[in-house]
């Protein structure tokens, strides 16, 4: 369980075939501001496997500067995303 | 030196979009299921029916109802799912719902990047533009540019905060009560409450806008 307000870095890996993490999020750094629940893994339902066990989901905050070069909105932008826990590495501990 | 009434502009496709595939074989699938005896034509029908009467509407009254009634609104925040199960909204086998609120500080908007995800169960099929890769890619990137062909000018001291449903939930956003609305009734508030409003591209109308 990662505790709301805790750092987090969506991995940048290779994933062939379906998954949930859109290209432009991966390798960025966020905070988890919520716990949505527990889902099953839809990486496996794509595929007619069950999804177990089921993965905790995170909504996680980003900077909208910290997403995109030369971002010309507002300085406190953000943008949320709903990212499965095996996608997350935690940067702390705590928050 | 060019005639005005030579008919040299190129024409629109002929068709809405070209097919995909997907089409014939839906229609194979559709027609296999119907002759095993899995489901009937008549099931079908039900259910496109039962998506055609989902509505915006209903997004609509949420938020008037919300607009009106604190405990409402929390409850709306705090567990629409449960609180739209509760409103006899089939949700059983849909994704959660969440509504993210609107307020001085912050304005939501919410699309799908990685397909078209939108809260289906409850404001029915989104528009088109909502499906298509410009609205999807741009918003994400220059929200405050698309909000503004939208209408939608913010100062920079608002937060834009956009809400990319990647996963299991769908989102509707809580539009701000229009000013001067302060005697209106649930339905004439809910007149006020537009689609885009809902997704945050626009704000709410205000009374007497058309």
């Amino acid at each position: 369980m990662i505790e709301n307000g805790t750092k987090v870095r969506v991995d940048d890996r290779f994933h062939a075939g379906h998954h949930r993490v859109p290209g432009y999020l991966k390798g960025r750094e966020g905070v988890v501001t919520a716990c949505l629940g527990r889902f099953p893994n839809p990486e496996a339902l794509a595929y007619f496997r069950p999804g177990d066990p089921p993965l905790a989901l995170y909504q996680v905050r980003f900077r909208q500067a910290d997403l995109w070069d030369g971002y010309a909105g507002g300085p406190a932008d953000t943008l949320d995303a709903d990212i499965y826990e095996h996608w997350l590495q935690q940067l702390e501990d705590r928050p | 030196m060019n005639d005005p009434h030579v008919h040299s502009h190129r024409h629109p496709p002929a068709a809405d979009d070209p097919s995909s595939g997907y089409e014939p074989l839906e229609r194979a699938i559709r027609e296999l299921l119907i002759e095993k005896g899995i489901l009937d034509a008549a099931a079908i029908q039900r259910r496109i029916e039962a998506m055609d009467s989902l509505t915006p509407a209903n997004g609509a009254r949420l938020v008037a109802r919300a607009w009106i009634d604190p405990a409402y609104k929390a409850r709306l925040l705090e567990d629409a799912a449960g609180l739209l199960a509760e409103e006899g909204f089939e949700l059983e086998h849909s994704p959660t719902v969440r509504v993210v609120e609107n307020t001085g500080d912050v304005h939501n908007v919410i699309v799908c990047t990685l397909c078209s995800c939108y809260p289906r169960m409850v404001l029915g099929l989104p528009p088109a533009w909502y499906k298509k890769k410009a609205y999807r890619a741009r918003v994400v990137r220059e929200p405050r540019a698309v909000l503004a062909e939208f209408g939608t000018e913010l100062p920079d001291g608002v937060e834009v905060r956009v809400h990319d449903s990647t996963a299991d939930l769908r989102y509707i956003v809580l539009p701000r009560r229009p000013e001067g609305t302060d005697d209106m009734d649930e339905d004439a508030l809910a007149a006020l409450v537009t689609r885009d409003a809902l997704i945050g591209t626009a704000p709410a109308r205000a009374p007497g806008e058309s």
